[in-house]
């Protein structure tokens, strides 16, 4: 019954939208074959590498760099920020050297001398009223719904009151930021960049050069991207480093790649910001949420960084939210993954779990209680959800009230937590182009982090025209095509599957008005199923999908696929539900997941298998910063202690227990059409294993991540007798 | 794997005043003719060494890389994974963590898994290296390859040539490996997409099908 010519097929009619199907580049990267930015080969390639300041916040003094001019094999040395500069971080860029080789260019970049005033700095953020003496905060809001203050007074409510913290992360991308610049003429840039934005980079990096004195037109560069080993956020915008490269280039004469060095990856190419909270909520004695206080702070460098949703998701009648920033000398902050919600959601969810436990409720009941507390479009979603996950976690088998009072030092604890996305597709344009021989292309300028936006592409124009995917050539990573949004925030998938939809079904009609006439009935009689085009309910009169473009003649059929644009595609909003379930050794203070399991809805999917390793990926990445990572800032050094994967932790295989996701799908959640699935599914797991680490041992363990020296300390305040 | 403890190592502090050469210059890394097969280092502390002395300025060094013979003129401070990666443009093994923690760079001499990043190029001379290129002829997917794809055991990629390098070796070792086995075994590889749910499925399929006794060309 479909009323609008580019809505999904039914869910009879879907033969590939929905399915399990493998990533179409998977081959590709499991062979080695996959070509990133850092395995580019121009000849005559320079290797360029950044001098940055070892210092929090300093003053230039004086920069000599003819040391390394004069070295054999340098062919470029350029000062990004001179003498007179202030450095507000220990890690901005200085100096950068292009050299034969990277031997060469690290010898270049040691010999540069430069002379700084140190100046008074501020690293760490999580005391506010050390913030504070030192001119380090600013507002950064205050909202008040209700009358929290009367609320808090009524005699007939449990008040629980707590701090919470998440600190500073990284985004740890393992092919480090960075790009290589080649001027193919005087005039013409073409880069190969690590970059979640191949559409918008040639903008970028023409504006910024420009504002270097460099004149290039924006229509002079191309942008290429193939595969991205990995940006979460944080490769969405290119400067300074797509411009340094290509100033070196053109100094020198030569394409130049620079990529960041390890050390600098994680100090300066992005930081998710960093939320500490002292919390009061209040709920009747049957668990109504009646009243929300929160003074919360956070850090996302010495620039706003925003502040993370309070309350999360429920709202009370009651509710009073002040946020602070704290500017420290740290390297700037980067969208990281749902930027801002995994902070609001350990800072609430942790807050309610606490007020479950004073109430000595379920906190699956209580959170179930109020879920008509959350925006109206997800009450029923996570009234679904919350059951599905309570059920595979075993929930009523497991959950104990706060404390494991079993024998021994290994305690065990459920812990639950719920999240929200919105994830509308962004803007979009496609061409589809089916050929006389039966060939087709789809081409935009979109990128595919390891989502799966290739095969995603691939399904929405094979399911329009009845073929399997294979059939489905496509042209993504070079901004000559027509542009796309850039992939942030779980927007790609609900763009790029929207605009080719249109594109294809566009197409298709092109190809029925072509075909009509052979099988003696009008275009709109005709459809593609299973690699025929055939006349609806007559399955005897039928052409192959050869057969019919070659009606085609000479002509190949072009179109341009748009998103926003006409019929429900796609949508926004998704509610998910998250549970863990922990051991925690109390002698040794490690905590070890048993078993995390997500639900979560996402609209219509297009591709199951890889929708699924989004959850899975994000299950574990919310392991990792929930257990293991953390920014580690020394304030008499101003440095990071940690800028290097031995010290800067993430999970191994060994460390992710069992996994189950389940996606919501049927009625109820296909008809809404597709929405992003990157970001919501990252929110919850810091929340929820707090959550589980706090029923084990009977205490809230404050911050994140939960080390064993945090464990033990929580322990020591007053866990479990 | 074990993650290897004992290589030189640079740290925050250190860095950029320590590189590797003058590590090998100044540490007295020495390593006897006879263990590694042939010549090794500079050592200027120590000139009487019986070792031959290269470097540090560019040696001639032969490598053989996935059956082929190369030969470069390189520093001897240069590493496997950078000879290989911008001196022969085989680009599969990927440099990341570039202090043997991550994997990434996870390539096999004479078949055992080493992280091509803290091997030097003149310590890899008379060793048979292979990388990702050199497990599957043309178009043709291992079986290890094959389960990674099946199992989704990859997002961005850039882990997966080092996890499969990995598994490809593990599995030689470890025909019948329990899920236990899997998680100490491949404890090597750091991926930060969150791929290990889909890597510990891909191992068990590829060593259910590889008792048919295909291993790709290793």
């Amino acid at each position: 019954m479909a009323t609008c010519k580019y809505d999904w097929p039914e869910a009879g009619g879907r033969e590939l939208v929905g399915k399990r199907i493998d990533r179409i580049d998977g081959p590709e990267k499991a062979s080695g074959r996959a070509k990133y930015t850092y395995d580019t080969h121009r000849p005559g390639l320079l290797i360029a590498k950044l001098l940055t300041c070892p210092y929090a916040h300093a003053k230039i003094k004086s920069i000599d760099i003819s040391p390394a001019q004069s070295l054999p094999g340098v062919k470029a040395v350029l000062v990004i920020q001179d003498a007179g500069s202030e450095i507000q971080w220990a890690g901005d860029e200085i100096v950068a050297v292009a050299a034969v080789n990277e031997d060469i260019a690290e010898d270049a970049r040691r010999r540069i001398k430069v002379e700084y005033e140190q100046l008074p700095h501020l690293v760490r953020e999580e005391d506010l009223e050390r913030a504070q003496a030192n001119g380090r905060t600013k507002p950064a809001g205050e909202e008040t719904v209700g009358d929290p203050n009367k609320a808090f007074q009524d005699p007939d409510v449990v008040i629980s009151k707590g701090f919470y913290g998440i600190p500073v992360i990284t985004h740890c991308c393992l092919e480090a930021h960075g790009n290589v610049a080649e001027w193919t003429d005087a005039k013409t840039l073409k880069t190969w960049s690590s970059t979640q934005n191949v559409s918008g980079l040639p903008g970028q990096i023409g504006a910024g050069l420009r504002r270097q004195k460099v004149n290039v037109d924006d229509s002079n560069i191309e942008t290429v991207c193939q595969y991205i080993g990995g940006g979460f956020g944080s490769k969405v915008f290119s400067r300074p480093w797509g411009i340094v490269a290509a100033q070196l280039a053109k100094m020198a004469g030569k394409p130049v790649k620079l990529m960041l060095d390890r050390d600098a990856e994680l100090e300066i190419a992005g930081a998710r910001p960093s939320a500490f909270a002292k919390i009061s909520v209040a709920a009747k004695k049957d668990g109504t949420l009646a009243a929300w206080d929160s003074e919360s702070w956070g850090t996302g460098g010495v620039g706003p960084a925003g502040h993370p949703p309070l309350p999360y998701v429920l709202q009370p009648p009651n509710t009073h939210w002040k946020h602070t920033m704290v500017a420290a000398n740290i390297g700037p902050s980067r969208a990281w993954r749902a930027p801002n919600h995994p902070q609001g959601c350990l800072l609430t969810m942790g807050a309610l779990d606490d007020l479950a436990a004073k109430l000595e409720m379920d906190p699956v009941e209580f959170l179930m209680k109020n879920v008509h507390l959350a925006p109206k479009l997800l009450t029923k979603i996570y009234s679904e959800e919350l059951q599905k996950a309570a059920e595979l976690a075993e929930w009523k088998k497991n959950w104990h009230p706060r404390g494991d009072k079993t024998p021994g030092h290994t305690k065990r604890g459920m812990g639950v937590s719920l999240h929200t996305w919105g994830g509308r597709g962004h803007t979009s344009t496609c061409n589809v182009i089916v050929r006389p021989d039966g060939s087709v292309t789809v081409r935009l300028g979109s990128q595919d982090l390891g989502t799966g936006t290739r095969t995603v592409i691939a399904i929405s124009v094979a399911e329009t025209f009845g073929l399997p995917v294979e059939a489905v050539k496509v042209e993504i990573g070079d901004s000559k095509y027509p542009p796309d949004g850039a992939s942030g925030g779980s927007t790609t998938v609900g763009g790029v599957s929207a605009s080719t939809r249109r594109g294809a079904v566009d197409a298709l009609g092109e190809l029925f008005a072509a075909v009509a006439p052979s099988l003696g009935v009008p275009p709109d009689q005709l459809e593609a199923h299973l690699g025929l085009i055939r006349v609806k309910g007559d399955a005897s009169k039928s052409l192959t999908w050869k057969q019919a473009c070659s009606k085609l003649g000479v002509k190949t059929i072009q179109t341009t696929g748009r998103n926003p644009g006409p019929c429900h595609l796609n949508d926004s909003g998704v509610g998910g539900v998250q549970i863990a379930d922990v051991s925690v050794d109390t002698e040794t203070g490690q905590v070890k997941v048993n078993r995390m399991v997500a639900a979560q809805d996402c609209g219509l999917i297009i591709d199951l298998k890889t929708a699924e390793s989004q959850v899975y990926g994000a299950l574990i990445m919310g392991i990792c910063y929930s257990l293991f990572e953390e920014k580690i800032m020394d304030e008499t050094l101003g440095q990071m202690l940690n800028p290097n994967m031995e010290f800067y932790k993430l999970a191994g295989i060994g460390d992710i227990g069992e996994l189950v996701v389940h996606m919501m799908t049927g009625p109820g959640y296909d008809e809404r059409g597709v929405i992003g699935l990157g970001e919501p599914p990252v929110i919850s797991p810091g929340a929820a294993i707090s959550n589980a680490v706090a029923n084990a041992i009977g205490v809230r363990v404050p911050t994140l991540p939960l080390t064993p020296d945090r464990v033990l300390a929580a322990l020591d305040k007053g866990g479990l007798a | 794997m074990r993650r290897k403890k004992d290589r030189p190592r640079k740290t925050a502090s250190e860095k950029p005043s320590l590189t590797r050469r003058d590590f090998l210059k100044g540490a007295g890394v020495t390593v006897s003719g006879g263990l590694l097969g042939k010549s090794i280092v500079a050592d200027a502390a120590q000139p009487e060494s019986k070792n031959e002395i290269v470097g540090p300025g560019a040696v001639p060094v032969t490598l053989r890389v996935n059956g082929k013979v190369h030969k470069l003129n390189i520093e001897p401070r240069v590493t496997l994974l950078d000879a290989l990666r911008d001196r022969l443009d085989i680009t599969g093994s990927k440099k990341v963590c570039d202090r043997a923690t991550c994997g990434a760079c996870t390539m096999l001499m004479d078949r055992k898994p080493v992280y091509g990043c803290t091997v030097l190029a003149i310590e890899a001379e008379g060793h048979e290296i292979t990388t990702i290129e050199g497990l599957a002829a043309d178009d043709k997917l291992t079986p290890v390859m094959a389960a990674f794809v099946n199992h989704d055991a990859q997002q961005c990629g850039f882990c997966t040539p080092g996890f499969v390098m990995a598994c490809t070796a593990f599995l030689e070792r470890n025909p019948n490996p329990s899920l236990e086995d899997i998680e100490k075994g491949l404890g090597g590889n750091l991926c930060r997409c969150g791929t290990y749910w889909g890597v510990r499925h891909a191992v068990l399929q590829a060593a259910r099908e590889m008792k048919g006794g295909s291993h790709g060309n290793v």
